[in-house]
C-alpha cells in the first residue's frame, strides 16, 4: 500500500546528492512526504504538523554525509525524534503499597482483558493482586472477569446486586485487606469520553479509591479521536501511563503518537495478544518503526523465534549441511514457517517490502505443495528416487494436482539437493549460478 | 423519515459540532481565504476519511476557490458533500425482502414437495465477524431486535465460545429484548454451535439466524481458518449460507479498519459493513476509505447503545451530518 518512507524520501531529496547541506528549501518535498506517511499512520493531524515542524528545525542546516543517502539521514532525524518522543517517561509503575490501579478506556479497547493480564504481570513481579469488577453495564463482563481472575488464580471481588460504583470500589479495597493483598486493579466499564454521566461516575471512583496508577487502555488502531479520548481522560482523571492493546495486528499505531504528545504521559504496556501472557513492557523503538512504515525486523525475528522450534531448526541445519534433505524435511520446513502466519504477513514486518504484495495465491500453492507432499508415502518422501510414474499419479490424484505438478516439485526438489551438495562441497560461487538459473524458472513455490 | 433522520443527528450531533467548532462557521457564508482552508484542511484529516478523500476534497475545493475568489464556506461545503457523495455513491445496504412462503430461487432453499404442500424457506443467514471489541455482540443483539422489530423471526446463534463470558454477554441481551438463541458453553466448538443453531432454526421455521462469531485480528491465520470452518459447516445445511458477512467495524478507528476489511473481505468475502460506536466525537470517516477501497455496502451504523441505536446506513444523513450546517 505504502511505499517505505525512505524510498518515497529517497526520491524528494535525490537532488540533494552534493548540496552540502539541509535547507528549508530543498526538504520541503521530502517533508511534505513525511507528513503524509504520518497521516496515514493515523497521527493526528495537528501532532503530525507539530513533529514535522520540530523535525525541520533539526534538520536544516545539517551537513548531508557522504555515506548514506540525503533520504535515509532523514529518516534517521525523524526516526531518533520518534522514539524520544514516545520514550519519553517512565514505564515502571507507582512502588505504592498497597498499589491501587484504575483501568479506564472506551468501549471494546480491552479493559477486562488487560485488568486480567496486568494482574499476571503484577502477581510474577511478586504482588498479590485482586482484581475488582466495576463494569455494572456492559452484560456479562462481570462473569468475563471472573473467570479469566481464576484462569490466573488472582483474587477476585464483584458485587453483582450494587449499581453503586465507588461504593463497589470501596468495598474492594477493603476485601483486598482482609485477603491480605497488596495490589488492586479496578476493571470499569467502557464509556465515551463525552458521556458526562459516566465520567463523573468514574471520577467519583477515583476520589473514593485515591489510585496510585491510572491507565487509558486504547486500542492501537484508533484513528484521529485517539487525541479527543486521550484529553478528555486525563483532564477528567489526570492518567498516569497508557496501555495500547491489540498491537498484534498490522495497526501502524500513529494513534500511540497522538495520545503520547497530548498527555504527555508514558506508554506503560502493550497487549499484543488473546493470551494473557501476551502483555508487554512498551519499547519505543519499535513502534516507531512500525509508524514510518519500515518493517518491524524485531517482531518478525520475535515471532520467528516463538514458532519456530529451535530444536527442529537445528536438526535442519544440521541435515542441509550433510545434503541428508528429504521430502519429509522439506515439509516440516514448510509447516514451521507457516507457523508464523500467512507470507503476505510475514513479507509485511519485512523492512522495505512492506508495500509489496506477492503473487495471487503464493499460500495457496504452498498449500498444494504441502498437499502433494503429504500423499507420498512415508518411503517416498525419504527416497524420492522411488518416484516412478504409477506412483506418481497416483499422489496427483491424492492430492487432487495434474502429474505435471508433481513433476515440477520433484524437478524443485532435485535442483534444491543439488545446491545443498554443492554448499557441502564449498562450491558457493557455483551455487550462485545455479540460484540465478533457478530465478529464471520461477524457484520453489511460495519461497 | 424525520425521526430516522433525526436519531441520526443526534447520533452524529456532536461530529457535526466538532467539524462546526473547528471551522468556526467556515460553512456559512463567510467567503473563504487561505487561512480557512486550512482549517477545513484539518477538520478533513480529523474526520479519518483517509489521505486520498481528504486530498480530492480539498484539491476540488482549492480548483473551485481558483476560478472564484468570493467562493463561500457554504459553497465550500456543497463541494464536499458532493465529493463524498460521489466517493459513496452505491454504499447503502437494503436487507433484500424475503420471498414469504412461496417457493425460492433454485438454491436458496425451501421448495414444494410432491404432493405441493409449501414448505417455509430455509433460514436466511447472516455472519458478524470481526476483530476483538468491534462490538459483534452488541451489534447481533440489536440486529435481532430490529428485525423481529420489523414483523421478521430471529434466532441468534452464540459461537463466540472463546472470549470469556461472551455467550453469557449474548445470553442477557437475548433475555432483556426476548429474543431465541442457542448457545453452548465457552469453549464449545463455534461451528458446532452455528450447525445446532441453524438446524433449530430451521425446524423452527425463522426468517433469519444471526451468528455471532469470536473477535480476531485479521493477521492470525489459523483464526481466519476457523471462521471458514464455520462457514464450511453452515454449507453442510444449505450450500448458500452464509448469505450475508458482514463486517463489524469500530468506528473510531483508523486506517487500519480499511486493512482489517480488506483481509476479510479476501477470505471470505464480505457482503457487508455494520460501523459501530458512533455516538461519540468520531466522524466514522473510515467508513468512506473502505467503501472507497473494497465498494461493500454499509448496511447499518451503531449510534448508541440501546437496542433501538442500531440505524439504517443513509448516504445523504452521512453527508448531511458531516457537512451539513450544525443546528
Amino acid at each position: 500500500m505504502f511505499e517505505s518512507l525512505t524510498d518515497k524520501l529517497g526520491s524528494a531529496l535525490r537532488n540533494l546528492r552534493g548540496v552540502g547541506k539541509l535547507s528549508d528549501e530543498n526538504m520541503r518535498e521530502a517533508l511534505k512526504e513525511v507528513r503524509t506517511a504520518l497521516l496515514a499512520a493515523d497521527v493526528h493531524f495537528k501532532v503530525a504538523r507539530d513533529f514535522v515542524e520540530r523535525v525541520q528545525a533539526q534538520c536544516v542546516g545539517q551537513e548531508v554525509v557522504k555515506s548514506v543517502t540525503p533520504g535515509q539521514q532523514v529518516v534517521k532525524i525523524i526516526n531518533d525524534e520518534l522514539v524520544r518522543l514516545l520514550g519519553e517517561g517512565s514505564t515502571a509503575l507507582s512502588t505504592a503499597r498497597p498499589l491501587k490501579i484504575l483501568m479506564v478506556g472506551l468501549h471494546g479497547s480491552g479493559k477486562t482483558t488487560s485488568t486480567a493480564k496486568l494482574g499476571k504481570l503484577l502477581k510474577k513481579r511478586g504482588y498479590r493482586p485482586l482484581v475488582a469488577a466495576c463494569d455494572i453495564y456492559r452484560p456479562a463482563a462481570i462473569d468475563q472477569l471472573e473467570i479469566l481472575a481464576k484462569q490466573e488464580e488472582l483474587d477476585f471481588y464483584a458485587d453483582r446486586t450494587s449499581r453503586d460504583v465507588p461504593a463497589i470500589g470501596t468495598a474492594a479495597l477493603a476485601a483486598a485487606s482482609a485477603a491480605g493483598c497488596d495490589c488492586i486493579i479496578f476493571d470499569t466499564a467502557g464509556r465515551l469520553q463525552i458521556d458526562a454521566d459516566l465520567i463523573e461516575e468514574v471520577k467519583r471512583l477515583h476520589a473514593k479509591v485515591q489510585p496510585d496508577e491510572v491507565l487509558l487502555v486504547a486500542d492501537g488502531a484508533l484513528g484521529q479521536e485517539a487525541v479527543n479520548v486521550a484529553k478528555t481522560f486525563h483532564d477528567a482523571l489526570a492518567l498516569t501511563g497508557l496501555v495500547l492493546t491489540k498491537l498484534d495486528g498490522d495497526a501502524r499505531g500513529g494513534a500511540a503518537l497522538s495520545m503520547k504528545a497530548i498527555t504527555g504521559v508514558p506508554i506503560k504496556f502493550i497487549g499484543t495478544g488473546e493470551k494473557t501472557g501476551d502483555f508487554d513492557t512498551f519499547y519505543p523503538d519499535r513502534l516507531a518503526s512500525r509508524i514510518l512504515g519500515m518493517g518491524d525486523v524485531v517482531s518478525l525475528v520475535e515471532k520467528a523465534q516463538e514458532n519456530i522450534d529451535q530444536k527442529e531448526a537445528e536438526k535442519m541445519a544440521e541435515k542441509m549441511r550433510k545434503a541428508d534433505f528429504n521430502l519429509e524435511d522439506f515439509l516440516a520446513q514448510m509447516q514451521q514457517v507457516k507457523k508464523m502466519g500467512s507470507m503476505q504477513s510475514i513479507i509485511g514486518m519485512m523492512p522495505g517490502m512492506s508495500g509489496m504484495q506477492l503473487p495471487e495465491g503464493a499460500d495457496k500453492e504452498m498449500a498444494r505443495t504441502e498437499a502433494i507432499i503429504k500423499s507420498m508415502t512415508l518411503q517416498e518422501r525419504r527416497k524420492p528416487d522411488l518416484l516412478n510414474g504409477n506412483r506418481r499419479q497416483r499422489i496427483a490424484k491424492g492430492a487432487g494436482v495434474k502429474i505435471v505438478d508433481v513433476n515440477q516439485l520433484l524437478k524443485q526438489f532435485q535442483q534444491m539437493q543439488k545446491m545443498m551438495k554443492m554448499m557441502k562441497g564449498g562450491g558457493a560461487k557455483k551455487m550462485m549460478r545455479q540460484m540465478e538459473a533457478m530465478k529464471g524458472k520461477g524457484g520453489f513455490p511460495g519461497m | 423519515m424525520f425521526g430516522l433522520f433525526k436519531k441520526f443527528k443526534d447520533g452524529f450531533a456532536k461530529t457535526v459540532s466538532a467539524i462546526a467548532a473547528k471551522t468556526g462557521g467556515l460553512f456559512g457564508g463567510r467567503k473563504i481565504d487561505a487561512s480557512s482552508l486550512e482549517t477545513l484542511e484539518e477538520a478533513l484529516y480529523t474526520a479519518d476519511f483517509g489521505v486520498e478523500t481528504t486530498a480530492e476534497i480539498l484539491a476540488e475545493i482549492k480548483a473551485a476557490y481558483k476560478k472564484d475568489k468570493e467562493l463561500r464556506g457554504q459553497d465550500a461545503a456543497a463541494i464536499g458533500a458532493a465529493v463524498l457523495k460521489r466517493v459513496l455513491a452505491g454504499a447503502e445496504g437494503v436487507l433484500a425482502d424475503l420471498p414469504k412462503g412461496g417457493p425460492r430461487p433454485p438454491g436458496a432453499g425451501g421448495s414444494e414437495t410432491a404432493s405441493g404442500d409449501r414448505v417455509p424457506p430455509l433460514p436466511v443467514v447472516i455472519a458478524m465477524i470481526g476483530v476483538n471489541g468491534s462490538g459483534k455482540t452488541t451489534t447481533s443483539a440489536k440486529l435481532a431486535w430490529r428485525l423481529k422489530q420489523d414483523g421478521k423471526t430471529v434466532v441468534l446463534a452464540a459461537c463466540d465460545t472463546f472470549r470469556a463470558a461472551a455467550v453469557e454477554q449474548l445470553k442477557t441481551w437475548a433475555t432483556r429484548l426476548e429474543l431465541e438463541i442457542i448457545a453452548s458453553h465457552t469453549g464449545a466448538d463455534a461451528a458446532a454451535v452455528a450447525f445446532d443453531a441453524w438446524q433449530a432454526a430451521k425446524a423452527r421455521g425463522r426468517d433469519y439466524l444471526i451468528v455471532d462469531t469470536a473477535g480476531r485480528l485479521h493477521t492470525k491465520s489459523h483464526l481466519m481458518d476457523e471462521l471458514a470452518k464455520i462457514r464450511r459447516v453452515l454449507q453442510k445445511n444449505d450450500p448458500t449460507a452464509p448469505q450475508h458477512r458482514w463486517l463489524v467495524v469500530d468506528g473510531s478507528l483508523g486506517s487500519n479498519s480499511i486493512e482489517q476489511a480488506r483481509v476479510f473481505h479476501e477470505s471470505f468475502g464480505l457482503t457487508g459493513l455494520v460501523v459501530t460506536k458512533l455516538d461519540g466525537t468520531s466522524r466514522g470517516g473510515a467508513l468512506v476509505g473502505i467503501y472507497r477501497q473494497l465498494k461493500i455496502p454499509i448496511y447499518f451504523l451503531g449510534l448508541g447503545e440501546q437496542a433501538e441505536d442500531l440505524q439504517p446506513f443513509s448516504v445523504d444523513n452521512y453527508v448531511k451530518a458531516v457537512f451539513g450546517p450544525g443546528e
